[in-house]
């Protein structure tokens, strides 16, 4: 399999860079939500500088080859933050720019959750909070079992902590040893009924996954130098523990409006409120 | 392909423990007493594994039960218990048939279908991946364990699932034939077995086509269409109407989802009257499919959907539950004959 195995990974990027890819994520994230007339910005925008990180400079893939099998896989469990993920791949050239235009459009192949299927560099269709580390896990040890040494990434939300089948599969991660599975938390502070402290703490998320047998590690989610660090002190692919970066986050970052606000989970910016809110990230 | 690590602790215990608990299964000479579908399950895989490195198994905590122990005595590295986390084993499945392998995810048919049902949906159904959800213990063979082990809601959720394929085995034979068919379907798979302990009703293993349901009686005064354990009582039922001079057609409806339509059609037309015949609640199951079909195609002909009405089922042994709905031989037979108005002959 080594032949195959010319995806590029850790490619040198600067901080700045990924700022800015994190600033397009939003701004495109506000241009396609005006096209569906609704839509989540504001977990999209907690996790904008973590999903610029991991596929502008850590993951290990190739978008003219999204099949390949040593491809990195990742797994968008929180997958009502595609609307974030899918103009990163078209940037990265998975599919044409263009085809975001009708997105959630009758037929459009781009839902307000992804579908693998339909997309290329999607590596699984998400939506149902609480399965995407349980796919992680089975991708993890598939990867194993054919001597691959890719790693799974798995970005989960804090609320979604809440999901048992959370602990099922980060239970069954460490027993099986699944050291190159590493999951996310984009810890963004608020649900959709108000702060997961209060509706159903998350917290202490380090301490809870290290109880399950992680290895895990905290750091500030808006901070691309922080979280390429964090990428960077992971142990060498083939390891036995599996691994959690806890990324701090805040709900609807970049948006004085929407940060820490339960009123934008969904929501739709018409007028001037959209001139306004594109003007406040490209500044 | 080959594994790094992970798999050695679980080859160790499985390869001190696999046939513990299972003696009542074989006589002394080492043939089975009894043709038992989920027995064969373990055995069959293993030998499929042996031509094809995509198979995995996974259970949860009941490899016992089911006999993965089989497969994971042969295939220590192939072999993934998962605990008792029926959901996450369902996910773990996707996310493996997601990366090219064909797992088999065994447990009760109450867990799989029911508890886990919207993993079923959602991650193997919607991604159209060749997941084998296997359920067994399914229906009411659990008997006295209760509401909690049965699964009579299974065929009606599982048949409502777009991209679903729904199979249920008929006994030994039957579900290797079913194993085998599985390697070539792109698609996810639920495949319903009984307890284990039906007999046999497949002289050798059969030739299976999806969409294809299998005729097991030739007849031409009604068709019984009966799926899994109910396919042996409902032959028996068809053998005691003969001696009253009915002539009953006995159709395998092994496969639900897809169903046979045309089988359908052919028994209204060619026997002028239909019964169906489930181990499962009657809402929603192979007698509303069946009744869906005959509708849609225009045929009314005398129906009956015969199986465990729209309650919780008392407890009771599994033998004395099939007695107690008439879903033994002779219950099928008296439902059969309240459906065309027989008489049954005296001293026949």
């Amino acid at each position: 399999m080594s032949t195959s195995r010319t995806a590029t990974t850790s490619r040198p990027v600067t901080t700045e860079h990924l700022a800015d890819r994190a600033r397009f994520i939003r701004t495109e994230t506000v241009r396609l939500t005006r096209i569906a007339g609704a839509g989540h910005y504001s977990a999209v925008f907690s996790c904008a500088e973590i999903l610029a990180a991991l596929y502008y400079s850590e993951l290990r893939i190739d978008p003219a080859r999204p099949d390949l099998p040593d491809r990195d896989r990742f797994v968008l469990s929180k997958g009502h933050a595609a609307i974030g993920l899918y103009p990163v791949l078209a940037d990265l050239g998975y599919f044409a720019a263009s085809a975001l235009d009708d997105y959630t459009r009758l037929g459009s192949p781009f839902g307000d959750h992804p579908d693998m299927k339909r997309i290329a560099g999607i590596d699984f269709s998400s939506g149902s909070l609480g399965h995407g580390l349980s796919v992680g896990v089975g991708m993890a040890w598939a990867g194993r079992y054919a001597g691959s040494d890719h790693r799974t990434w798995c970005l989960l939300g804090d609320g979604e902590l809440a999901e048992g089948q959370i602990w099922e599969a980060a239970m069954s991660a460490s027993h099986h040893r699944l050291g190159d599975l590493v999951a996310v938390v984009d810890n963004n502070q608020l649900g959709i009924d108000g702060r997961v402290a209060e509706v159903m703490a998350a917290e202490p998320i380090e301490e809870r996954f290290a109880a399950f047998g992680w290895q895990t590690r905290r750091v500030d989610g808006h901070d691309p130098g922080a979280l390429l660090d964090a990428f960077a002190s992971l142990p060498p692919r083939g390891g036995q523990r599996p691994q959690l970066i806890v990324a701090d986050t805040v709900k609807g970052k970049g948006v004085a409006r929407m940060e820490l606000s339960p009123d934008w989970h969904v929501g739709n910016l018409a007028g001037a409120d959209y001139d306004d809110v594109m003007a406040e990230l490209n500044r | 392909m080959s594994t790094r690590t992970g798999a050695q602790d679980q080859s160790e215990i499985f390869n001190g423990t696999a046939s513990v608990g299972f003696k009542d299964t074989r006589s002394v000479d080492g043939t089975d007493t009894r043709t038992v579908p989920a027995f064969v399950f373990g055995e069959e895989l293993a030998e499929l594994a042996e031509h094809d490195p995509r198979i995995v198994v996974l259970t949860a905590d009941l490899a016992r039960s089911n006999r993965a122990s089989d497969f994971a005595a042969r295939h220590p590295d192939r072999f993934v218990n998962l605990g008792i986390a029926e959901k996450n084993m369902v996910t773990v499945a996707a996310g493996m048939a997601a990366s090219g392998l064909v797992p088999f995810a065994a447990t009760f048919g109450s867990f799989a279908a029911l508890l886990c049902a919207e993993q079923i949906r959602t991650d193997c159904a919607y991604p159209n991946l060749p997941v084998r959800v296997v359920g067994h213990h399914s229906g009411m063979s659990m008997g006295f364990y209760g509401t909690s082990h049965h699964s009579l809601e299974d065929l009606a959720m599982m048949r409502s699932i777009a991209d679903l394929t729904l199979v249920c085995a008929t006994d030994a034979h039957h579900l290797r034939a079913l194993l085998r068919l599985s390697l070539e379907h792109p698609g996810a798979m639920y495949l319903r077995l009984g307890r284990g302990r039906d007999p046999q009703v497949y002289d050798e293993v059969p030739d299976l086509r999806l969409g294809r349901a299998e005729q097991v009686r030739a007849g031409t005064d009604l068709t019984v269409i009966a799926t899994g354990s109910t396919v042996h009582p409902s032959l028996e039922a068809a053998e005691q109407l003969a001696a009253d001079g009915v002539s009953v057609r006995v159709v395998d409806m092994w496969t639900v989802s897809p169903l046979d339509h045309a089988a359908v059609a052919a028994a209204a037309r060619e026997t002028g009257a239909v019964l169906t015949v489930e181990e499962a609640n009657v809402t929603g199951g192979l007698g509303s499919a069946v009744a869906d079909s005959l509708l849609d195609a225009g045929l009314a002909v005398p129906f009956r959907r015969h199986g465990v009405p729209d309650e919780h089922v008392p407890v009771g042994p599994p033998a004395a539950l099939y007695a107690h709905y008439r879903l033994d031989g002779p219950g099928i037979a008296a439902v059969a004959r309240e459906l065309i108005d027989v008489r049954p002959r005296r001293n026949a």
